[in-house]
């Protein structure tokens, strides 16, 4: 039964209200624990493609006929074009079209940064597209260019207006409090640097655009393509078998899938437009920089009694405005609460969502600062998270929350303090710190799937999702054989090809398992039923006695027992078609997941180095479904999440706002060398309120508490309080000089 | 020129200036290979030349005078099966450079520490973090 619903929607932490078609999902849930094939560790169904190098990304995609486009970017980062002439170019060898502002969408005359987009040209080759940029002639006029966001802030340039946000009375909590605790924290652009670039092959095949990219939304691309160039959605047809990596950088169409559209259309060949590993660093997306004025005030008892902050998120040319203050506002029980947040709009590239964003940045100010207040009121900095415990997200029940218990086991890494700051020397001191998570995951409405039964009793899953690495087809796969009782080597999954499947959603904001997962299993639930309807009538039984297990249709009496395939050869040439939907998520609850990490780190005090010695990483995000997979995830975010900590810097001429660094070398992203011990742990208790399921999303979670951990590890070591990311050793040096400082001084470590 | 890869003999015809990694992918069809950043910081084009890891994406085709050996020649090692097991994958784009490098690395150490594996495998690059899986990958190759 299907069924219209008025609903928010939550995707990355930003919510729209919506109507939904959703349709009841009856399907009661799997008792905690591993089953048969969820909850087991499972190797990924496409591994041994990826791993030989037989997957075929869309870097590997080669059409006959296929040209190669560049684009032209702007040096500037804010001008506009007062005239262009792309005709020059067309006379360049091999080049076969040129395009300017205005011709696709994405080019523009205004550059808004270093690095916009304002032309493009295709050509035979790559080299020739490449060298046929320089004929074009711009004339260019400079504008002011703006990168400082406070300035912007100060001087109204601004995407919207500041959201705010107010509970209790702030003011007054504040001054009636015993301690309390200001600081500021900042927070870098972070690029994504997935390793297959953004780009995209687009094919024209009469009125219908095919386009292969590399995307985490195949449905994304194909609406927002359909309704730039004014085609019917069906016309669009988008492909992403297999992709290279996203991070939230790759949620949308991009201006290289608008160019390439274009070129394809004036040329009548296929286009390819794949960025380089520079335009990567300039032109594809990144974590925006924050700034975080927090306060925290409390009782001397350590109850928080007041928490604010005002939020800086410097957004750059484009982009949206991320939740950094959604930690400050959920984490704790805490009355009185007053945030606001300001975008500035700067001539520096745009912001693309990147693994849990806002969350990732304001949890590292939010947990510094809790750890500075502990000091402050010497308490045990995990005394101190217990005691303010929130209950609920402000009066709104939660679905599930089990971080008291990732809390006690994190105990007994917690207690290796003593030990481990004993291994310190004179040079190298060594400590403990820890960090809580809070973020969403739960994922929603609309997602479906497909089964199809053949007679030689394989099961394919059919749905139009994308895997970004993930391990999305092993899960969906678990899912279905599962529900139907078969082997996980019977199922396969078909995913990645809008024109092959139902609707699915994104795969970013932690939504593919907790969205896709309960509409596989419900197209599992409705193929089973119908092979026991079938079953019933051969073997003259009642469907009730009949069940799929192992491979073999039984009978409760144990008296039939026949292998599933050999059963259905009965179908010849006919098929089995299951269908299934997400059902919507539990209404008036809060749908979040938690986690705790502990950070074992060691700073030379000498040098300003900081080593990430040992992470103990315990998440709660509901049931586990691939608990190998997600171990990796885990490890994942963690190591992600320590080059935003420690070594990943871009820099930014603050003059012209050109991007200096701008290769892999610049831009030091960790490596094997790089990885600490990490052990991880799962709560592993399904949410009883979502789903048929019980699983919240697992990408982003590990990568949210890891900073604010380290550096808290940093100040359990050395008394230092580090503000800023990434904590280059320039910040750890002004961070020990200034503990040293305070020392002398005998003031207590924090305001 | 004339390219000796995964045993087999290719005749081509390409500019001099074209980069190995090119050659490979474009002429002679072998994709496994990947290039991630094309100017030799990232490891994801790695090819084995006699049996040395080679960055192919900044090596010119012309100057490549030996055996080319690329994932698809390495299919069938036991490495392969070793990454699946660990699970010491996700996107899986740097995973064929991966390969190509530790097998190198076992065929000079066949039984590495783990500060030698950090030490050969530094120059590979994964985004998704799948390191503690490649390390634990290599460490138990040989089954």
């Amino acid at each position: 039964m299907e069924r219209l619903i008025r609903t928010e929607k939550e995707v990355e932490g930003r919510f729209e209200e919506v109507w939904l078609v959703v349709e009841e999902d009856p399907l009661e849930q799997w008792p905690a624990g591993a089953r048969d094939v969820v909850g087991r560790p499972a190797v990924r169904k496409d591994a041994l493609e990826r791993v030989r190098g037989e997957a075929r990304y869309t870097a590997d995609i080669k059409l006959p006929g296929m040209l190669q486009a560049v684009l032209l970017r702007s040096p500037y980062a804010h001008a506009r074009v007062k005239s262009i002439d792309v005709a020059p170019a067309l006379a360049m060898p091999g080049v076969r079209a040129a395009i300017g502002p205005g011709d696709a969408p994405g080019l523009e005359a205004e550059a808004g940064y270093a690095g916009a987009p304002v032309a493009a040209v295709a050509a035979e080759t790559f080299g020739q597209a490449h060298a046929a940029l320089d004929a074009i002639s711009v004339e260019w006029e400079p504008l002011e260019v703006v990168v400082d966001p406070e300035e912007a802030v100060e001087r109204g340039l601004v995407h919207g207006e500041p959201e705010r946000y107010e509970r209790g009375d702030f003011d007054r909590a504040v001054a009636e409090a015993d301690v309390v605790v200001e600081s500021t924290y900042r927070t870098s652009v972070v690029l994504h640097n997935s390793m297959e670039t953004h780009q995209s092959v687009c094919e024209w095949v009469g009125d219908r655009l095919d386009v292969y990219t590399s995307t985490q939304y195949v449905w994304g691309v194909r609406s927002e393509v359909a309704r730039e160039l004014g085609i019917a959605p069906d016309k669009v047809r988008v492909v992403c078998e297999y992709m290279g990596g996203g991070f939230g950088s790759k949620n949308s169409a991009g201006e290289y899938t608008f160019a390439a559209a274009e070129l394809a259309k004036r040329t009548g060949r296929p286009v390819r437009c794949a960025l380089t590993r520079s335009e990567e660093h300039v032109a594809a997306g990144n974590r925006n920089a924050t700034i975080q004025k927090l306060t925290a005030a409390a009782r001397s008892d350590g109850t928080i009694v007041a928490l604010g902050g005002e939020f800086v998120n410097a957004l750059g040319w484009a982009g949206w405005s991320a939740s950094t203050e959604g930690p400050l506002k959920m984490l704790y029980a805490c009355e009185n609460v007053r945030t606001v947040r300001h975008t500035a709009k700067i001539n520096t590239p745009p912001m693309k969502a990147f693994r849990a964003p806002g969350f990732v940045e304001g949890t590292f100010g939010l947990e510094c600062l809790i750890d500075e207040l502990a000091a402050r009121l010497d308490v045990d900095p995990l005394e101190l998270r217990r005691k303010n415990y929130a209950g609920s997200n402000d009066g709104t029940p939660f679905s599930s929350k089990n971080l008291a218990e990732c809390y006690e086991r994190a105990q007994e890494h917690w207690d290796r303090r003593s030990e481990v700051r004993a291994r310190s020397d004179a040079t190298w001191k060594r400590g403990v710190g820890m960090a809580s998570q809070i973020w969403y995951g739960g994922g929603g409405p609309p997602s479906y799937a497909w089964t199809r039964v053949g007679s030689d009793g394989r099961i394919a899953v059919v749905t139009a999702m994308q895997d970004i690495g993930t391990g999305t087809r092993t899960a969906m796969a678990q899912i279905a054989a599962e529900e139907l009782g078969v082997p996980l080597d019977r199922v396969d999954v078909t995913l990645g090809d809008t024109a092959r499947g139902p609707y699915a959603t994104l795969s970013a904001g932690s939504s593919t398992t907790p969205s896709v997962g309960p509409a596989v299993r419900a197209a599992a639930a409705d193929a089973k039923r119908q092979i026991l309807e079938i079953a019933a009538q051969r073997y003259d039984l009642e469907e009730r006695v009949l069940d799929v297990r192992d491979g073999r249709i039984v009978s409760a009496d144990g008296n039939l027992s026949v292998e599933l395939g050999e059963f259905l050869s009965l179908l010849g040439s006919a098929q089995i078609l299951g269908k299934g939907a997400r059902g919507p998520n539990p209404t008036g609850m809060s749908v979040l997941t938690f986690g705790v990490h502990v950070v074992e780190a060691a700073v030379d005090v000498e040098t300003g180095e900081v080593v990430v010695e040992r992470v103990a990483a315990i998440h709660d995000v509901g049931r586990i479904v691939n608990p190998l997979g997600a171990e990796s995830q885990v490890e994942g975010g963690i190591i992600q999440g320590i080059g935003h900590t420690l070594s990943e810097q871009r820099l930014m001429d603050g003059e012209t706002g050109r991007v200096l660094t701008r290769s892999l070398d610049a831009y030091r992203m960790p490596t094997i060398a790089d990885v600490p011990e990490i052990v991880c742990e799962f709560i592993d208790e399904p949410d009883a309120h979502l789903t048929n399921l019980g699983s919240k999303g697992l990408g982003e979670p590990p990568i949210v508490p890891i900073a604010a951990a380290i550096a808290n590890a940093i100040r359990d070591a050395t008394g230092a309080d580090v503000h800023e990311l990434p904590i280059s050793r320039e910040e750890m040096l002004r961070a020990l000089r200034e503990a040293e400082k305070k020392e002398r001084r005998g003031a207590p470590a924090a305001v | 020129m004339k390219l000796r890869v995964n045993g087999e003999e290719h005749v081509v015809d390409v500019p001099v200036g074209t980069s190995l990694a090119g050659v490979l992918r474009d002429r002679i069809g072998l994709t496994g290979t990947k290039i991630a950043c094309n100017e030799g910081h990232c490891g994801a084009c790695t090819v084995m030349v006699d049996g040395e890891p080679v960055l192919s994406c900044i090596t010119l085709a012309h100057t490549v005078d030996g055996e080319v050996t690329t994932i698809e020649g390495l299919r069938d090692h036991p490495l392969v099966a070793a990454f699946v097991k660990a699970d010491a994958v996700q996107c899986g784009f740097c995973t064929p450079g991966q390969v190509v490098s530790a097998a190198a690395l076992v065929a000079a150490n066949p039984e590495p520490t783990a500060d030698e594996i950090r030490h050969a495998m530094a120059g590979n690059i994964c985004r998704c973090g799948t390191y503690p899986k490649i390390e634990e990958a290599i460490t138990h190759w040989s089954g």
